[in-house]
């Protein structure tokens, strides 16, 4: 597959993302019906509780609840093995399978001239157990609440409004570039016959990126012509429309439940 | 390079939270100001530009291909402040919406590419560039090596934040609680890749985008960098003058420096309790090793331990060796500028 190729390929899959993330944000299900505070706030703690946690078990418990929770939400459990758990595993396996051999420690199994120690295992697990809760975690935040909900609820956690106005401006921006350039490419390969030297693929992506970056000035331009023709003049206002409910109480209770057994029993 | 959750302790995240908070600050007040004229939807792009270039895949010398982050060409377009900004947010969405990086390990990210790699960036093309023509070559290799320098800081700094977790977090039989490498594995495994694969990656990409970008866009940086390298000297004269004035508070300091002891002080009884002092209490050897004992008089430093012989007040010593330092360094700069300029201007 030539990089043209690869390119689009990964353009796509992003686009992918975005779409399956802001459907199933849609679906009406445990954690989509939650107050997006509450979901943030939770979901982060129970995060920095699997972060903080020692003990497998307790990963395990994390990571259980995790998929209670998917499960609870409408998410499908296979779609999120095939594009969080397998991709989580294959890169930490790959990063934590030469801890089992460099970790000093108390040999357990020989392996050719290679000796697993107990140490190195356990290293190896943990960080694996780990890495696969805390994002089991975090996909549910992104996968089920819609992305401006977000952006707004992150004003609890004390982050400045010109943050989250740059943030949802960049995001809208990001689809729409990722859009232009991935038309940009697709035009490219339709008109390509054979195939590209390694030195004229390289001018190929660096021209394109230069046109694309081109673009992006003209485009600030009319945004801020845009915002300004709206009357913009410089003041962020977030409507804050959030209201907790009866029900947001009980899952704020059950989050920091959650959180101190996890820690408690984590440490 | 984008750490995922659970590689470093919470400890560790919320230092690098820390470390990168006052310089979101700083950026977000030095460009609050302009935030909501045209910097807005222009930090914005260019976040959501550094976010798309970051997908490309550009293929390198050898048949691999690797992926640029872009923060050398925003730091030499935007300069460090608004560059850090904008690959900050690139990094946040990457972290929230795509998973690309964790939540906790964000302010790590952030530092690590963002911050210490727009300033590695922009020190980089500015050293580079100083004094050279708008039009001369050595503006392109300086965008290469900007980018080529920060994203090998970059990686630098995410492998020393990997390789100290072994040391501070492990239980009580020494197992591993995070990143399971030492210093001494993690820097070479992570610099590996980075200094040929994803450093070429990236010095492609800055020297492609800014040459690109001085025939079509010259404005970008051609202008605003020449106005940078006029204004910039008199601030660092003022600071090195400043340096220079406060070098004696050097010899306050006390005892040797960490590594730096000489083979007498491993002969006598107070150096070596000065060495096992400074080490964690672990004994020093009582004769210097054999090879530093045998490499230590190869070289007879002209003003040894910055006190030349000649002067008898301790400070003003102190500062001599520093203006003599200062004063070497820049005749070597002008020197190599002097070779360089006649090159560069002669092609044009």
């Amino acid at each position: 597959m030539n990089v043209i190729s690869k390119t689009v390929r990964g353009f796509s899959k992003a686009l992918g993302r975005t779409l399956i993330s802001e459907q199933s944000a849609r679906e009406r299900g445990l954690l989509q019906s939650l107050d997006p505070r509450v979901k943030l706030v939770g979901l982060l703690a129970l995060v920095t509780t699997a972060a903080l946690a020692r003990r497998l078990p307790v990963m395990a418990g994390l990571l259980a609840l995790g998929v209670v929770l998917a499960l609870a939400s409408r998410l499908s459990v296979w779609s999120l093995a095939k594009r969080v758990w397998l991709v989580a595993f294959a890169f930490t396996a790959m990063i934590a399978f030469p801890a089992l051999f460099l970790t000093p420690g108390i040999t357990v199994y020989k392996l050719g001239g290679l000796a697993i120690t107990a140490q190195g295992a356990k290293s190896a697990l943990l960080l694996i157990a780990r890495v696969e809760a805390a994002v089991t975690l975090s996909t549910l935040l992104v996968l089920t609440t819609p992305w401006m909900h977000l952006l707004k609820a992150l004003r609890t956690l004390m982050v400045p409004v010109e943050v989250i106005a740059l943030l949802a401006m960049t995001h809208r921006y990001v689809v729409l570039l990722t859009e232009t350039a991935n038309a940009m490419f697709e035009s490219r390969q339709s008109r390509m016959v054979g195939t590209l030297s390694g030195h004229d693929q390289r001018r190929l992506m660096v021209n394109t990126g230069g046109v694309l970056m081109s673009k992006t000035l003209e485009l600030g331009n009319e945004v801020f012509l845009a915002m300004q023709a709206r009357g913009f003049r410089g003041e962020v206002r977030l409507i804050a429309d959030f209201r907790m409910r009866a029900w947001d109480y009980v899952a704020m209770t059950g989050f920091a439940a959650a959180v101190v057994v996890g820690v408690v029993a984590g440490r | 390079m984008h750490i995922p959750d659970g590689y470093l302790s919470p400890s560790t995240c919320a230092v690098m939270y820390a470390a990168s908070a006052p310089c979101w600050w700083v950026a977000l007040r030095r460009t609050r100001r302009k935030l909501f004229g045209r910097t807005l939807p222009l930090l914005s792009l260019f976040a959501a530009f550094s976010f798309v270039t970051m997908m490309f895949n550009l293929p390198l010398p050898g048949g691999t291909t690797g992926h640029a982050i872009g923060v050398g060409i925003a730091a030499i377009v935007l300069g460090p402040w608004a560059s850090l900004l904008a690959i900050s947010l690139a990094l946040a969405i990457q972290a929230l919406f795509f998973g690309d990086g964790g939540i906790t390990t964000l302010g790590a990210n952030c530092f690590n590419m963002a911050i210490a790699g727009s300033f590695a960036a922009w020190g980089i093309y500015r050293l580079v560039s100083l004094g050279s023509a708008a039009e001369s070559k050595r503006r392109v290799v300086a965008a290469a090596l900007a980018g080529y320098g920060a994203i090998n800081l970059s990686a630098l700094l995410a492998a020393i934040e990997f390789g100290i977790q072994p040391m501070l977090f492990h239980d009580a039989t020494g197992a591993p609680l995070y990143a399971p490498y030492s210093l001494s594995v993690a820097i070479p495994a992570m610099m590996a890749g980075h200094l040929t694969i994803a450093g070429a990656a990236e010095a492609v990409m800055s020297a492609g985008l800014f040459s690109y970008l001085r025939r079509n866009e010259p404005a970008l940086v051609g202008i605003s960098a020449q106005a940078h390298l006029e204004r910039a000297p008199r601030k660092l004269w003022g600071a090195l003058a400043v340096v220079l004035l406060l070098t004696p508070l050097g010899i306050l300091a006390t005892g040797a420096a960490w590594g730096e002891w000489a083979a007498k002080d491993f002969a006598s009884t107070s150096g070596r309790a000065e060495i096992a002092a400074a080490s964690g209490n672990a004994a020093a050897p009582v004769a210097a090793p054999q090879g530093l004992a045998r490499l230590a008089n190869l070289w007879t430093a002209p003003l040894p331990d910055y006190a030349p012989h000649f002067v008898k007040s301790a400070a003003f010593g102190y500062m001599l060796s520093a203006m003599f330092g200062v004063g070497l360094i820049l005749a070597i700069v002008w020197l190599a500028m002097r070779w360089l300029q006649p090159a560069a201007e002669s092609k044009q």
